[in-house]
């Protein structure tokens, strides 16, 4: 990138036409992108968006960067080669709640306890959009959908508690049409060193219309969201009257509003993202009975794999010198025939 | 024929053998690989030519004594030329019954049994299945016996060095192995130097096991021995001249691929996941990381597979491997790599299937798998590789064809070369031309659909090169511009470009050469992969009894060399032996409308000699 030439929105626009149904969710979330990628300090020709498949994977071409649409679920294990082949590419998987966490599950659990120093969207919409609307592993007990029309039975995944659970480092929750709360998300997302995971509640307005709109509604937004800060209390409602507060005999987090029943400001829970036991935590709070965190969950960087494995072999390198065919087929014991 | 009895028939000097095949057997965890390894390089280093075939079974540690338990490794040497592990055994070393009752059915008769008697207890014995103690009654005596208590003699030997009981009788097969030496006029060198620096941090074991070594070697030297087993004189084989080493198929095509990679000029991304035989390559690679070799033991074959065409995108050479089953997984990511044509090299070695099948045996059992294993129309080159030393040269071309193509490229291995190890005369790496991979670079123009007008490769430009931004994927592109196009024309047009593409590879690689004999005759024996040996050696004895038959062996398995088919018509017959069903004689029926005969076994052994021979003579004689 040239750095006198800012570049822009458009910049950052394929000439692709955008196929996503009108209403999509996916169409706020590539605008937010589009609109962020010139702000971040990286040479545009090294930027990489890989997909899997899915509505969510039709995202790279949308993107006028290097990008990769592949096969179904094994997006981060296609990234995974792209970024140890050459570390100084910026690396942004794109995915969604069925190629992410139900075909590609594996994956996605091994490149977050890899981490892989890379970033992974994962648009949530809680049902399977491109093959017309089947259930998802996060789709909510009772679904009615093609493949379950008396309502699904298992229990869904919840997507931040499986990445932390994974080892993810970077955790975050933020959602599709809420341009100023996603893009610090995205940035700070961007600047942690390792996989970074985002989960974006993500509207289908097709298969699933509404389904996020407990939290969206910005009427019960203050009751329903609990914004995540760190080093804040963890407060919501009209006033922030209301906080969490943990319980240590039976170690639960409890709804309690301050100023009843004796409760203090002192006694709500302060965001701490670098303790991964109040991140599983609050990645299990549900709505109704709770607010849902948005925000920054875990933020706990350690050295990237790639980084340790570029290390380890400039070590070797130093160590035994340059490497040489001839040399190393002369290796072990040889012997001459005269 | 016995030793004895060769030396009697050549007429040679007293104890002069031009060729011998010995096999070490015993317990899975008696050490008898590591053995047969070391007299295999004291072999190598004394002059003869040699194949190996080391055979053990899948379980890491099965219950002593067992008879599926075994772990065998024959060394077949001579002062000819070597090819295959030899057919039948001339001395066979048992260190118990099991391993005596399973390889004693390919003892030639008068042939020389080393056991050690301690292990031959009533325990064992009926684990074994024998009724009585074969050292005890007649039923050995058609071969010459050496009957030794090893772990007395063993215990007797390292005495000095305080190892525990159980660390002692670990040096039994050392002190069988210098036994075996003396035998043969081996020199214990070599082995000596390897305990002392395999055991460097531990001097007393290495001490221990040098110890039970010389005094195998010594008890030959002095006990009284049956009449007749001395020591045998077996002449230096009459090779090509220069440098030799050893080398396994595995090691020989991890090194290729690293050279591949210097001639092309492209780091390598090694992506794999743990799979018998195919590990090993994995191993030998992640132990080069002063090469441009990045390696990845990924969470599954399929994220093996991805994380290599990843690489590829970005600008390496993505190198993934496995054995079939692995390979089935990789499927669907092969199949990506063959639409977004970027190069890709997927090494499979062959075992025995299907489904686990036979882990640790050979098969040529995937050729179908690597032509026709996949979804849609995604025909890949596909190159067999046909000896542990061809390892090295095959991995070497399919680096070059895999860049100059920008295509995946399967190279099939299989477990017999991957795990024998041969005397490889050591090439010169400067001798080699090399192919430098030239990227995109100019914005002029670009669109990913470019394409080389000679070979048909599509262009690649890896990310990071400033203004060749793109996309590519799974979805149908336009050939015109690359974006994604449902046209219908559009389809049918990539499609066949595709498949011109790899059709035409025939252009760049050698035409079918005859390996042994005339280019027209009666029979060509056609072979491909690790047949070679059997093949080779096969033919050479009946041309020798003057038949009229060639050996033709092919490399290049997909596209099928442009003179092959007028080849195989200048003969009137032909025969393709296959360790499967018959996978490549309905390649060559099918394409060619020829009529080839079929000689097939899957019994997770190679071919003997013997078998290929008998096939040849019963067609020769029939027409």
């Amino acid at each position: 990138m040239n750095a006198e030439q800012k570049l822009t929105l458009k910049d950052f626009s394929s000439d692709q036409e955008v196929r996503w149904c009108p209403g999509c969710g996916d169409y706020a979330i590539l605008k937010t992108i589009q609109k962020l990628m010139p702000t971040l300090d990286v040479p545009k020709e090294n930027v990489v968006f890989i997909s899997g498949i899915g509505c969510s994977s039709r995202f790279p071409y949308y993107m006028e960067t290097y990008g990769f649409h592949t096969i179904h679920g094994r997006a981060p294990a296609i990234a995974s080669g792209v970024k140890l082949a050459n570390p100084d590419l910026d690396v942004w998987i794109v995915t969604g709640d069925g190629d992410g966490l139900s075909i590609g599950g594996n994956h996605l659990l091994h490149v977050l306890r890899r981490n892989i120093d890379l970033q992974i969207l994962l648009f949530n919409n809680e049902i399977y959009g491109l093959t017309k609307g089947q259930y998802s592993p996060t789709s909510r007990v009772g679904t009615t959908s093609p493949s379950t029309p008396n309502g699904s039975i298992d229990l869904p995944l919840r997507p931040c508690t499986f990445a932390i659970g994974a080892g993810a480092r970077f955790v975050a929750r933020s959602i599709d049409t809420e341009t100023k709360h996603m893009t610090p998300v995205l940035e700070r997302a961007h600047d942690h060193q390792g996989a970074s995971f985002v989960e974006i509640y993500q509207n289908c307005p097709v298969y699933n219309d509404g389904i996020f709109d407990y939290i969206k509604d910005k009427k019960n937004a203050a009751d329903s969201r609990l914004i995540l800060k760190h080093g804040s209390s963890l407060t919501f409602g009209a006033d922030n009257q209301k906080g969490i507060r943990l319980n240590p005999k039976n170690m639960r987090l409890d709804i309690v509003t301050v100023g009843e029943d004796g409760v203090e400001l002192d006694d709500i829970l302060v965001h701490d993202e670098t303790n991964k036991v109040m991140a599983q935590m609050l990645a299990e709070l549900k709505g109704p009975d709770y607010p849902e965190p948005i925000g920054v969950l875990y933020c706990d960087p350690a050295e990237s794999y790639d980084t340790d494995v570029y290390a380890q072999r400039d070590q070797v390198r130093e160590d035994l010198g340059p490497a040489d065919v001839n040399t190393l087929l002369r290796g072990g014991h040889t012997w001459t025939v005269e | 024929m016995s030793v004895v009895e060769k030396v009697a028939k050549e007429k040679t000097e007293a104890n002069v053998v031009s060729n011998v095949v010995v096999r070490f057997a015993g317990d899975s965890g008696d050490g008898m690989q590591l053995t047969g390894n070391n007299f295999t390089e004291a072999t190598a280093i004394y002059g003869n030519d040699l194949a190996t075939f080391p055979d053990f079974p899948a379980e890491i540690r099965a219950p002593a004594g067992a008879t599926f338990g075994v772990s065998a490794f024959q060394i077949y040497f001579g002062s000819e030329d070597v090819t295959t592990a030899g057919d039948e055994v001339d001395v066979l070393v048992a260190m118990n019954p099991a391993a005596l009752i399973t390889n004693l059915g390919d003892l030639v008769n008068g042939g020389l049994i080393v056991v050690d008697n301690g292990s031959f207890t009533e325990k064992n014995l009926v684990r074994a299945g024998y009724k009585g103690n074969p050292l005890e009654d007649s039923s050995l005596d058609a071969y010459r016996l050496i009957s030794i208590d090893i772990g007395k003699q063993v215990l007797e030997a390292v005495k000095p060095f305080g190892l525990s009981h159980k660390f002692a009788l670990r040096c039994k097969n050392m002190w069988t192995l210098g036994l075996v030496m003396w035998l043969f006029d081996r020199s214990r060198e070599s082995t000596i130097d390897g305990l002392k620096a395999k055991f460097a941090h531990k001097p007393e074991i290495a001490d221990a096991n040098v110890a039970a070594l010389n005094a195998g070697h010594a008890y030959g030297e002095t006990a009284e021995l049956p009449t007749g087993v001395e020591v045998y004189k077996v002449p230096k084989a009459d090779v090509l001249p220069g440098l030799y080493r050893n080398t396994t198929g595995s090691e020989a095509l991890a090194y290729g691929l690293l050279a591949g990679g210097q001639l092309a000029r492209l780091p390598l991304m090694f992506a794999s996941y743990p799979i018998t035989p195919a590990s090993s390559l994995l191993h030998t690679l992640s132990g080069q990381k002063q090469f441009d070799v990045i390696t990845f033991q990924a969470e599954d074959e399929i994220a093996a597979a991805c994380a290599a065409i990843g690489a590829s995108f970005a600008g390496s050479l993505g190198v993934t491997s496995s054995s079939g089953p692995g390979i089935s997984l990789k499927g669907e990511a092969i199949s990506l790599a063959c639409a977004t044509e970027l190069p890709l090299i997927i090494v499979n070695t062959q075992r025995g299937g299907p489904s686990t099948g036979l882990p640790t045996k050979t098969e040529q059992s995937d050729l179908n798998q690597a032509m026709f294993g996949r979804h849609a129309d995604t025909s890949l080159p596909i190159i067999a590789a046909s000896t542990c030393a061809d390892c090295f040269d095959v991995a070497i071309e399919a680096v070059r064809i895999a860049t100059k193509f920008t295509t995946p490229v399967m190279v099939l291995s299989d477990g017999y070369i991957a795990n024998a190890s041969e005397p490889w005369h050591v090439p010169n790496f400067v001798d080699y031309e090399s192919f430098p991979v030239e990227f995109a670079d100019d914005p002029e123009n670009f669109t990913p659909a470019n394409r080389d007008p000679e070979t048909l490769a599509r262009i690649w430009a890896k990310p990071g090169t400033p203004g060749l931004e793109h996309r590519i994927g799974g979805i149908e592109k336009s050939f015109e511009t690359g974006d994604i196009s449902y046209d219908p024309e559009n389809h049918q047009k990539m499609t066949d470009v595709r498949k011109a593409k790899i059709d035409g590879i025939v252009n760049h690689i050698p035409e079918q050469e005859v390996s042994l004999g005339d280019g027209t005759g009666k029979l060509a024996v056609v072979g491909w992969g690790s047949t070679y040996g059997a093949i080779h050696q096969a033919v050479k004895r009946c041309r020798a009894e003057g038949l009229d038959v060639s050996h033709i062996h092919v490399r290049y398995m997909w596209p099928i060399p442009s003179n092959f088919e007028d080849l195989l018509r200048g003969f009137d017959q032909v025969l393709v032996p296959e360790m499967n069903m018959g996978q490549f004689v309905e390649v060559i029926r099918s394409k060619f409308l020829i009529d080839a005969q079929r000689l097939n076994k899957v019994s997770g052994q190679p071919f003997k000699i013997r078998e290929v021979e008998e096939a040849i003579k019963a067609l020769l004689e029939a027409s």
